[in-house]
């Protein structure tokens, strides 16, 4: 007879601890799993976030410029051609000039001449002057307290982008006007403030990121936008409609929704290159144009439209479209009397997060010519939609291919923007699902 | 007359169809609307039908396929002997097109057209200032093959409004006289609108028709010029715009297949390891906030991860890893967009496995937990067995998500195609390549631009095989359970 092991409840023998271990591991890296997935979304979003934050601070001096007559409009008489022949150039010494004057108003102390001075001040900040003061002559004669953008180095001075070092190296600025800045700051000339015309100014040059600015491109997105939402929604809503409700079981239904969900998974710059082959090539529409944007992404959105709509549609129970069907009504009659009504929360949700997904999408805009450098506004649709524009996300890109290191602030700052819209589209997608989810 | 007016005049035609045809309805019984079969509002429907859409569908179907037309007749008319050496009658087409476009921006200024036609250097200048350059003066037959494109176009245009409107009234007209009180317009209308409906959900099927014709006829024309056997299987990537460019496939799809493989390596762990502990150990609580907050991984726009791997990723990578291990010191390499783009693809597999894994029935864990198993051994033992097949199905979708992938690419991978198995090199990949052959660029005429449709085509195979496989296998599992 062999004796029976002696088995303890209280004391593990070696075997459990070796299973418990194993647990307690499996247990603690399905744990770390998730936590490298969420470290993953927050080293991005303070990554970005850090970086673009700056962009939406700008430094601007303010400082009184008289716009003398003798210099601005040689004519005296306010004709707009004479007054058109003072260039950019002219305003600029004019600018240079008031900001000397204003430094000795100060008392600060400087080697820098006028010529240094004008480095100090944005490239766009003439053209801005002479713009005012072309579309209001009476300013000529009078002082005026302008505030003008302080140039791209002088801003990185502040965000931490330009040191003395660097600027002692660099032939656009120097640590001497570093050092006036900090006394300009001190005096209250030079400010920090709120930068408006990063969302509603238009891209600017290459030497200028602190100019730079998403207007066209928010329009040019919005354009596109609406492009998808009048084409996708109803097209999608009803081939939803049509497959969900109608369509026979046959091959040639399955040949369509396997098409459909194939759709769905082809890579965003294969859009692109249909786009280029068939409304560009084929169909002669211009390039940049928000039109031909829009209906790429309305091609690529349908799939992603048409599947959650048929799933609100099944949600829909039957008994509904007995019952109209029981009093009379006809097939169509059901579908957009009851069916479409209580699919419609569904249905909203999927296209707004369907528009979500395109608003983000680069890849097949940068083939459809997206890419080009729009400084004009596009006019007023219907006829803008075939203006060149921009697009969020590809002016994201831009930017990130300039040389300035400004231009890197501007598109984590873009980034953000478009974040915010996201953020902004998908809240109202989960508003409306919570508010008006129906569970049958 | 533009095509937006007259589409807006067809819409009015159709207002107008709307009221009479209800009013013709109610009129021929008198008022007494119960001796017509459907209520008057469908016989207003089924005239409106009837009279915009033939006229709107005509609109649209000429305006695609007037290009075709007025460039063929337009070319005819170019004597072949002027097409200079080294250019082809496509680039020559585009000429013809621009000095059009330039002269009707021209004529639009108030200029006088007569004269410039008469004289080539003027044409230039005049072009020149209204912002349309020319490399070349326009020849004679440019300018014969211009003046036809502007009168056929206006000839066209013409047609056009006149065929809409004809269809438009005869429409009317034909809904007009079958209005009798017998007329079943509900039926009618729900046919008419039954084929709308058919012609929505065919726009899906044209799409991919679209796509592999327009992939396919251009991929042939890239054949002609450069054979398809140095296509696949050369080693060499060196396009020159001069012409004499080696356009061998191999290094970018090892870049591609490099790129996905790091990304993977970086999201199927990570992905499956937290699927499995939202759903076999997360408490309910729990499970609600880290499901959305995993999935808002997914819901990043792509331009976002790039600049996160260019401006973050990139840098850090080169500081602490390449440089000091002396593996090289480029902030763009296969690493740094493999890293990155498997941030991206972690809520590809974690959501799907997560749906996978919790339709394995719990009467299996339930057995393997009542035989004393712990809950990590029914885990690995029971459940992912049960679920493997769908959770390779994950797998693959991931794959193809990242071999499709384009911006984190083209900002965090470089562009200098080679094979080389150090992880800290740039390298590039198909769609990077898509991207910088064809941006900017729409005269398909040279195998430099031609080729970015063979790589599409190439792409789109190899996703689409991808798809195929997960989703056959993906619905074959999901078979077993229901």
């Amino acid at each position: 007879m062999t004796a029976t092991p002696r088995i303890s409840l209280f004391a593990q023998d070696t075997r459990t601890k070796r299973r418990n271990a194993a647990e307690a591991r499996f247990r603690s890296y399905g744990l770390a799993a998730i936590v490298l997935a969420l470290l993953a979304l927050v080293w991005l979003l303070i990554s970005i976030f850090s970086g673009g934050l700056p962009a939406f601070k700008q430094s601007f001096l303010t400082f009184p410029v008289t716009l003398e007559e003798s210099v601005l409009d040689k004519g005296g008489k306010r004709d707009p051609a004479i007054m058109a022949k003072a260039t950019t150039v002219t305003y600029a010494k004019v600018l240079a000039k008031a900001l000397e004057a204003e430094v000795a108003a100060k008392g600060l102390e400087t080697k820098l001449k006028t010529k240094d001075l004008t480095k100090m001040i944005s490239e766009e900040s003439p053209a801005t002057l002479r713009d005012r003061v072309l579309a209001d002559p009476s300013l000529i004669g009078q002082t005026i307290q302008v505030s003008v953008l302080a140039s791209g180095r002088i801003d990185g001075y502040y965000k931490g982008r330009v040191t003395m070092e660097s600027a002692a190296k660099d032939k656009n600025t120097s640590p001497e006007q570093l050092a006036l800045a900090d006394q300009l700051k001190a005096a209250g000339v030079l400010t920090m403030q709120f930068n408006s015309g990063f969302l509603t100014m238009p891209d600017a040059s290459d030497k200028r990121p602190e100019a730079a600015g998403l207007g066209v491109a928010i329009i040019g997105s919005l354009y596109m936008m609406v492009v998808v939402l009048v084409l996708a929604l109803p097209i999608g809503v009803a081939a939803s409609v049509y497959l969900e409700e109608f369509a026979p079981k046959n091959r040639i239904t399955d040949l369509i929704e396997v098409n459909i969900a194939n759709l769905a998974a082809v890579p965003s710059i294969v859009y692109g290159i249909l786009g280029l082959a068939i409304f560009i090539n084929f169909a002669g529409l211009p390039q940049s144009a928000p039109i031909v944007g829009g209906l790429v992404l309305t091609l690529m959105t349908l799939p992603r439209i048409i599947i959650p709509t048929r799933a609100a549609l099944k949600a829909v129970p039957p008994s509904i479209r007995d019952a109209a069907l029981g009093v009379g009504a006809s097939n169509l009659q059901t579908i957009t009397h009851h069916v479409l009504p209580l699919a419609m929360p569904g249905i909203l949700t999927g296209t707004i997060i369907g528009l979500a997904q395109a608003l983000g999408e680069t890849a097949p805009l940068l083939l459809i010519g997206m890419v080009a450098f729009v400084r004009d506004f596009p006019g007023a649709p219907p006829e803008g939609l075939f203006d060149p524009a921009a697009a969020l996300p590809v002016q994201i890109y831009n930017w990130t291919q300039r040389g300035d290191p400004g231009f890197v602030e501007r598109a984590s700052g873009a980034i953000i923007v478009l974040l915010v819209f996201l953020i902004a589209m998908n809240a109202v997608a989960i508003y409306l699902r919570r508010k008006f989810e129906r569970r049958w | 007359m533009s095509p937006g007016l007259l589409t807006l005049l067809i819409l009015v035609l159709a207002l107008a169809g709307y009221l009479i045809g209800r009013s013709r309805a109610v009129a021929q019984v008198a008022g007494d609307i119960r001796k017509l079969h459907s209520l008057p509002p469908f016989y207003g429907r089924i005239t409106a039908l009837l009279t915009a859409v033939p006229a709107l569908l005509l609109v649209a179907a000429w305006l695609l396929a007037e290009p075709l037309f007025l460039e063929s007749k337009a070319l005819s008319l170019i004597n072949p002997s002027e097409i200079p050496a080294g250019k082809s009658a496509a680039l020559v087409m585009a000429d013809v097109r621009r000095v059009a476009d330039g002269l009707t921006a021209l004529q639009a200024r108030g200029d006088d057209l007569a004269p410039l036609l008469a004289d080539p250097t003027k044409l230039k200048t005049a072009l020149n200032d209204a912002g349309i350059v020319l490399e070349t003066e326009p020849t004679v037959s440019t300018l014969a093959a211009t003046q036809a494109l502007r009168d056929a176009g206006k000839t066209s245009r013409l047609a056009m409004t006149a065929a809409a409107l004809a269809l438009a009234v005869a429409g009317l007209g034909f809904a007009l006289s079958r209005i009798t009180p017998e007329f079943r317009a509900r039926n009618a209308t729900e046919r008419f609108a039954m084929w709308l409906l058919v012609g929505c959900s065919l726009i899906a099927v044209l799409t991919t028709v679209g796509i592999v014709a327009s992939l396919l006829v251009e991929s042939i024309h890239f054949f002609e010029l450069y054979p398809a056997t140095d296509f696949f299987f050369s080693a060499n990537w060196t396009p020159k715009f001069g012409g004499g460019s080696s356009l061998g496939i191999l290094p970018l799809l090892w870049g591609t297949l490099y790129v996905s493989a790091i990304a993977l390596v970086v999201a199927v762990p990570i992905g499956l390891m937290s699927a499995i502990y939202l759903a076999e150990y997360a408490s309910k609580s729990t499970r609600s906030w880290v499901k959305p907050a995993i999935e808002v991984l997914a819901g990043i726009p792509t331009i976002v991860y790039g600049l996160f791997a260019l401006i973050t990723v990139g840098p850090l990578l080169r500081d602490y890893f390449a440089e000091p291990l002396g593996l090289g010191n480029s902030s763009s390499s296969v690493m740094t967009a493999g890293l990155v783009m498997g941030i991206m693809v972690i809520p590809f597999v974690s959501s799907l496995s997560d749906d996978i894994i919790n339709a394995v029935p719990q009467s299996l864990r339930d057995g393997s937990l009542g035989l004393g198993a712990t809950p990590s051994e029914t885990i690995r033992q029971v459940v992912i067995p049960a679920a493997l097949p769908g959770i390779v199905g994950a797998i693959l979708l991931a794959a193809s998500r990242a071999i499709g992938e384009t911006m984190i690419v083209v900002m965090g991978a470089g562009a200098a195609a080679q094979l080389s198995l150090n992880p800290f090199e740039a390298m590039t990949t198909v769609t990077v390549k898509i991207v910088s052959q064809l941006t900017g660029d729409t005269e398909f005429a040279s195998p430099e631009t031609l080729v970015a449709f063979a790589l599409g085509l190439t792409l789109f195979a190899l996703t689409l095989a991808l798809n195929i496989i997960a989703l056959v296998i993906v619905r074959k599992y999901r078979e077993q359970y229901e």
